[in-house]
């Protein structure tokens, strides 16, 4: 984004890239491991969206107030550090509201911390931008998160379980496709999803090319 | 096998439960430099050097902060120690190997969010391992990735060759490719009990 013009104002789009057209998942493949590890399960996949989306905002939040006094060394360091802050808070509060969830999602609570998308966005964004200008474009990204998130569990929970957040949709002679919520079905689903991306963009641009040719003649 | 000894410990880590195929976890490295076998190698090679570094350091960490009845500190002691050890890497690769160092680029900073790391950390942590059992698990965590990185490097390099259909050429495919390979390592999980 080194050729835009930098403006403080916010527009529509500050908050709608994240979801379409820089969706960190979908386009530029962006925080996978929480992706395919915890979208067994519709449940989970909100969750795990809601706690990610938590842990953007506030992060980007911080980052942003603190753009100007944190040296630009140990920048990356400072952030890991405040952002390992907000995902200890998070850990803890998913605990206490339910434990059933939270052994559930396991270990991938406190892989937040790793998650590329939000180191990428204090870098990349929070730290040249002001507070509320970053906080709505986290709350952009951290949708599209949940937006992806949503897109696989409810595959995998339909296909592997046949049904949706915990209710039955094909009735019982429906045979599950077990793969689907063991982990090989966590990558055909997000292979699956790009394929379908990739098609329909293939599809605009030959249209597109299509129009072009119309008017030229 | 006894699920506590040293060699089920480590073939826990490296096969039954792979780090990638299985728990999902360091997909960033294993879809970005899985594009040529030498690449592969040696990222394989540092991480899993990463992750023996940060495993002792944790344990010992941890052994204190229990201690001290701190255990809220966990999380961001254990990414200050990844960190640290991706540096030490980083720089005792500039000074003895600066071809490498340079072939592995911006990937060799980024082993400090790569998320196999710290769930390796985690678990370790999790399970109570004492010291020598964390050892053999961060060693047979890294032979796992390095296995997984390398084979799916050797199945990229071919596929250079083969004609697919616009659409589906890159992530796409090396995303199905990787659950045809997740597929057959689940052939393991008869192996283990968790």
């Amino acid at each position: 984004m080194a050729g835009r013009k930098r403006d403080d104002s916010i527009t529509a789009d500050t908050f709608l890239e994240g979801i379409w057209r820089e969706n960190p998942v979908f386009v530029m493949l962006l925080g996978m491991c929480p992706v395919l590890a915890v979208t067994n399960s519709v449940l989970n996949a909100i969750t795990m969206g809601l706690a990610t989306t938590f842990v953007l905002i506030s992060s980007s939040a911080l980052v942003s107030m603190l753009r100007n006094v944190i040296p630009k060394q140990v920048r990356i360091a400072t952030y890991i550090v405040i952002i390992a802050t907000f995902v200890t808070i998070i850990d803890y509060i998913i605990q206490a509201i339910s434990l059933d969830l939270y052994n559930a999602l396991g270990a991938f609570i406190q892989l937040i911390v790793v998650n590329c998308i939000i180191l990428g966005r204090a870098e990349a964004f929070a730290s040249k931008n002001r507070p509320l200008k970053s906080m709505v474009s986290a709350l952009g990204m951290g949708s599209g998160f949940t937006i992806a998130l949503l897109c696989l569990g409810s595959v995998r929970e339909l296909l592997g379980n046949g049904s949706l957040l915990g209710i039955d949709i094909f009735g019982a002679q429906f045979e599950p496709w077990v793969v689907m919520i063991l982990p090989p079905g966590g990558f055909f689903v997000l292979g699956g999803w790009l394929l379908l991306f990739n098609w329909l963009r293939a599809k605009k641009e030959k249209s597109l090319v299509k129009e072009n040719a119309v008017h030229a003649s | 096998m006894h699920p506590d000894s040293l060699a089920f410990i480590f073939l826990n880590a490296a096969i039954i439960n792979n780090f990638v195929l299985a728990l999902f976890l360091g997909i960033c490295p294993f879809l970005g430099v899985s594009g040529k076998l030498q690449t592969a190698v040696s990222m394989g090679f540092a991480t899993t050097l990463v992750m023996l570094i940060s495993s002792i350091c944790a344990y010992a960490i941890n052994s204190i902060l229990v201690v001290y009845d701190m255990e809220f500190l966990r999380l961001i002691s254990y990414i200050a120690v990844i960190a640290s050890a991706v540096q030490l890497v980083e720089m005792s690769m500039k000074k003895f190997s600066p071809t490498l160092f340079r072939a592995l680029g911006i990937f060799l900073p980024l082993i400090t969010t790569n998320c196999a790391i710290l769930g390796l950390v985690l678990f370790q942590t999790a399970k109570e391992y004492n010291f020598i059992q964390s050892v053999s698990y961060s060693l047979g965590a890294g032979a796992g990735f390095i296995l997984a990185l390398v084979l799916m490097a050797g199945l990229r390099e071919k596929l250079e060759l083969a004609e697919v259909p616009s659409i589906s050429q890159g992530a796409a495919l090396s995303l199905m490719l990787a659950g045809i390979l997740s597929l057959a390592f689940m052939g393991f999980a008869g192996l283990g009990t968790s």
